[in-house]
């Protein structure tokens, strides 16, 4: 009778961590952390020790001079007295504000442009195809560049609109579209109108709830309600009953020329128009190949079964196939959304103060700080990334297959 | 095996990107050429001919430089940097010495670490703007739109104008003097401005420079000169001294053409017989051959012969000597005694 019980476990032999399967990742991964860590190690321990023998040390204490110099574009309060800090700040605003201009027309761009690439209109396919393979096929810098070369050379100069025959404004004089950028009127906001305001809110709010209660009702009773003019009353009839009973309180503060510039409404500058549609323009084409993956992912079935119960295309496109395209789509959005925020520090290129110009630029330059102000820097990217990531990553979780 | 060699070859890395400020006068010698920082291109000053071969006024202090060290001014390899990397170039060692119209102020001296070795041009900022604006002063630039460049002194000074002079204005902050000059000419910025030196070496490559004007006032002091890393004293002297002597041989009437016969003749005056090495051992001194200053006035003649080649009065730029006269002549230029 031969024994048939397990065979006592063989002792651990150090050959194992290289010959055993068991052990043998366990080995390389312990080593390649190693060989990492003593990386990270030499590269910092490198730039301390070139930082001595330039004799400078690390000090952030520079946030809080003043900075001395001026900022075209800025949403806080800035002058040449306030400290780099906050010159850091505003340059953060303005690459946020780029950022999120950029995202929206970049979505918008793309989804159009997507859709309309998957047309059965040959011409229309085709045109969709020449702008995505052009535009992502050169780099974003030179479209920066082209852009904003663009609006300065073409576009009219600020003195066209004076002397003998002087150009007008757009819109009965209003719009002013130069080549030092856009001035549009400006809403000025006086006495009484918080009213005003306040009832566009409310309305605002009664809409969306009108919406959810019709939509309730088609569900359950199956008759429509022409919510698209109901909901236009709501919001236009009591803001406009308001406006005149508080008697005008909201005007609108048309850009005049006034000395070497327009004076007056908000001025949206050539370097922030041309970085918008260029960073819009060719994000777009990426989020369009996109769109078109998502749509083609979806299987033909559910197109020709909404077709069947007698949908039309429109509507089987935004109810039945881009609802579940979305699932596809929002992953690979997320990172056309960072790389847009990222690109947008090409900025200084065209003279937009971002972050990159201003701390990363003018600052570091006068204070001369400069591992101090590319660490800031790429805190803030990262910062940035990371919140854009998790906020997407939040709706993707909404729109995703719910799995009960 | 690998990992040690890996190990090995950081660790050398390490030392050497370190001891690499050490001396930048013995790397030069091993290296047999000199890296220039220059500007990205400003004519009359730093620019690359239609050979590709690099020329100016700075550019010739330079090869001047060069020639002192090692007899050759061609013993050079010239960066072109912007307002912007100038100071990150000089700094890290990617360029020896930096010839780029910057501006010697004290927090660059002491705060950036860098050594100013003299002025080879003293200068100002100014205002350009177009004839048919009708604006004859500064003071009427209340509201106008401004191009400067990044990175300079150009936009603290800007600031601090139009602080003082309670105005407001729209700084449009450029890169590069290219892209400043395009912005400008599209009518973008109704004003550049930048050292008044710039300005009309921009003006000079216009298509009509007759129909812009630079503004009389001069809103600043600028002096521009050379400058090398803190500490690097043997090699800061070379430059220095280099400059000096260039200003010294225009004191002395010693040009590139009389040079050689004024060094090889009986001359009187023992000032020059020491700057050329025919008495005295100041080559040795400074670490260099006996007749290191007759290479360096050989390469672009004497201070007042470069700036009337590239700069001066005949030139397109058409610059006035003004305050970079001699100081025998009513300038302020005036360099220490050779002894």
């Amino acid at each position: 009778m031969s024994s048939t019980g397990q065979p006592p476990p063989e002792p651990f032999r150090v050959s194992q961590l290289l010959y055993d399967t068991r052990y043998r990742s366990y080995t390389i991964q312990i080593f390649a952390l190693a060989v990492i860590m003593l990386a990270f190690a030499w590269a910092i321990d490198n730039a301390v020790r070139n930082l001595e023998a330039l004799g400078k040390d690390i000090d952030f204490g520079f946030i809080f001079e003043t900075s001395a110099y001026d900022i075209n574009q800025h949403l806080l309060d800035y002058d040449s007295t306030s400290t780099h800090g906050r010159a850091a700040l505003v340059g953060i605003i303005n690459t946020i504000l780029v950022a999120i201009m950029g995202c929206i027309t970049a979505t918008v761009i793309g989804v159009l442009a997507g859709v309309l690439r998957l047309s059965r209109n040959w011409v229309v396919a085709r045109l969709m195809t020449v702008y995505i393979e052009t535009v992502r096929n050169i780099p974003v810098l030179i479209w920066i560049l082209f852009t904003v070369a663009i609006v300065n050379e073409v576009l009219p100069g600020v003195r066209s609109f004076r002397g003998e025959d002087a150009m007008s404004g757009l819109f009965f004089d209003s719009v002013f579209i130069t080549n030092r950028g856009f001035y549009i009127p400006a809403p000025v906001f006086e006495a009484g109108s918080a009213a005003v305001v306040a009832v566009l809110l409310l309305s605002v709010a009664a809409a969306w709830y009108f919406g959810r209660w019709a939509r309730a009702r088609q569900a359950a009773t199956g008759q429509i309600l022409p919510v698209f003019w109901v909901r236009l009353a709501i919001l236009a009839i009591p803001v406009l009953l308001a406006f005149f009973a508080m008697g005008s309180p909201v005007s609108l503060e048309v850009p005049a020329l006034k000395g070497f510039n327009f004076k007056g409404g908000i001025y949206m500058r050539d370097s922030l128009i041309g970085l918008w549609l260029a960073l819009s323009v060719y994000t777009g084409a990426f989020i369009a190949e996109i769109v078109r993956a998502g749509i083609l992912a979806i299987s033909k079935g559910q197109t020709e079964a909404a077709y069947a119960l007698g949908i039309r295309p429109g509507r089987t496109m935004s109810l039945v196939v881009l609802p579940q395209a979305l699932r596809v789509i929002v992953p690979p959005l997320i990172s056309q959304f960072l790389n847009l925020t990222k690109n947008s520090s090409l900025a200084i290129a065209v003279g937009y103060m971002d972050a990159t110009g201003t701390l990363g630029g003018i600052t570091l330059n006068q204070t001369g700080r400069e591992m101090e102000c590319i660490l800031l820097l790429m805190a803030f990217y990262l910062a940035a990334s990371l919140t854009i990531s998790a906020g997407m990553n939040a709706y993707n979780r909404s729109v995703r297959l719910k799995e009960r | 095996m690998k990992l040690k060699t890996t190990l090995v070859a950081a660790a050398a890395a390490t030392a050497f990107s370190v001891g690499a400020h050490a001396a930048t006068l013995d790397d030069v010698k091993a290296k047999g050429f000199i890296q220039c920082g220059v500007s990205t291109g400003l004519a009359g000053f730093a620019f690359t001919d239609s050979d590709g071969n690099w020329d100016g006024f700075d550019v010739v202090f330079c090869r001047a430089t060069a020639a002192a060290v090692f007899g050759d001014p061609n013993a050079i390899k010239f960066t072109p940097t912007t307002g912007k990397t100038r100071f990150t170039a000089l700094a890290s060692g990617e360029i020896d010495v930096l010839y780029r119209n910057t501006t010697w102020t004290l927090s660059r001296d002491v705060d950036l670490k860098f050594s100013f070795l003299g002025v080879n041009y003293y200068d100002g900022q100014g205002f350009m703007i177009r004839k048919d604006m009708g604006v004859s002063s500064a003071s009427e630039l209340d509201g106008a739109t401004v191009c400067i460049q990044t990175g300079t002194t150009t936009e603290l000074n800007l600031a601090d104008f139009f602080r003082a002079n309670n105005m407001s204005y729209e700084p449009v902050p450029i890169e590069t003097n290219a892209e400043a000059q395009q912005k400008y000419l599209a009518n973008a910025c109704d004003v550049y401005t930048t050292d008044a030196s710039g300005l009309a070496a921009t003006r000079a490559t216009f298509e009509d420079p007759e129909n812009h004007v630079i503004l009389p006032e001069i809103i600043s002091k600028e002096p521009l000169g050379p400058l090398v890393r803190h500490g690097d004293n043997a090699w800061g002297d070379i430059v220095r001294w280099v400059l000096n002597a260039l200003i010294i041989a225009e004191e002395k009437g010693i040009t590139a053409a009389n040079v050689d016969s004024m060094a090889s003749a009986d001359t009187k005056d023992p000032e020059i017989k020491r700057l050329l090495g025919v008495e005295g051992n100041y080559g040795e001194m400074l670490g260099l051959s006996a007749d290191w200053a007759v290479h360096a006035i050989k390469t672009g003649g004497n201070y007042g012969e470069i700036f009337e080649k590239h700069i001066g009065e005949n030139t397109a730029i058409g610059l006035a000597r003004g305050l970079n006269q001699l100081w025998t002549k009513g300038g302020i230029l005036y360099a220490p005694p050779f002894r």
